[in-house]
């Protein structure tokens, strides 16, 4: 799985997600109010964008805050990450099809 | 899962040339007919949610290719060049987004044998000028990451 800022990004609630969580750092829940989608759903997110760098959960007393890390967007907006992504997902499904020329063979 | 093999690009600024490089965990025989085979070819080249047809495809020297991304709201974006090498070792090309006409870039690509059965790809670009190397994303040229691109703007914007 794929797991990287333009991952990250691709889904309209994880960018709503970090739009909220760019003003202000919230609980889960305090995240999960915000949204119609479920709490598990929200949870998902949340662990893809830590995945990706995106978002650090702090642990505060009883409490677990998700707080917003931008610094990795800038590779987003560097032409040469985003031509080495479109080569990345290109070879990735090349990979893909040699795994089956090999078997075939 | 094999360890992940990752692309590299060197772009040094002020240069009108690029590089990719990349290894398969394949032998080179492998990766050179899934460039030269159109029914592999069409398989991996094309953006992800996009329908990639193949117009035209010689892959021998003086040979033409043609391939247009559709996307799903029927948009089309036409790609075309000629092929004037084309061997395991050497497989020279030029490529021109339909979109961007005049502006033609040429594409060297050589597969090196490595030890285990892998290859080793280095596709050396060579643009027109500067601005024609560093523009390439944000033509359009490649859909699929400029809207990546377009959706940082909103989360950008978002935190103004």
């Amino acid at each position: 799985m794929r797991r990287d800022v333009f991952h990250a990004i691709a889904d309209p609630n994880r960018r709503a997600i970090l739009s909220l969580l760019a003003s202000q750092r919230l609980t889960l829940n305090g995240v999960a109010e915000n949204f119609r989608i479920s709490r598990p759903a929200v949870s998902k997110h949340i662990k893809i964008l830590k995945e990706c760098g995106l978002v650090v959960v702090i642990p505060q007393g009883r409490e677990r805050y998700c707080e917003a890390r931008f610094d990795r967007l800038g590779e987003v907006a560097d032409w040469v990450e985003q031509y080495r992504q479109i080569w990345e997902q290109r070879f990735t499904r090349l990979d893909d099809l040699l795994e089956v020329m090999k078997k075939e063979k | 899962m094999p360890s992940k093999n990752k692309v590299t690009v060197t772009a040094e600024p002020g240069k009108q040339e690029l590089f990719i490089t990349r290894e398969f965990d394949a032998p080179r025989e492998l990766v050179y007919k899934a460039h030269i085979d159109p029914k592999l070819y069409v398989q991996w080249l094309g953006p992800h949610g996009y329908e990639m047809i193949l117009e035209t495809f010689e892959p021998v020297s003086g040979g033409k290719y043609r391939y247009v991304h559709k996307d799903k709201d029927g948009n089309k974006y036409g790609f075309h060049g000629t092929f004037h090498a084309m061997s395991l070792e050497n497989m020279v090309q030029t490529f021109e987004f339909e979109g961007n006409p005049g502006h033609v870039s040429l594409d060297c690509m050589t597969l090196e044998e490595l030890p285990g059965g892998r290859t080793k790809a280095t596709i050396h670009s060579i643009f027109q000028s500067v601005a024609d190397r560093d523009g390439m994303v944000q033509n359009g040229m490649e859909r699929g990451v400029r809207e990546g691109y377009e959706r940082l703007d909103d989360i950008l914007s978002d935190m103004k």
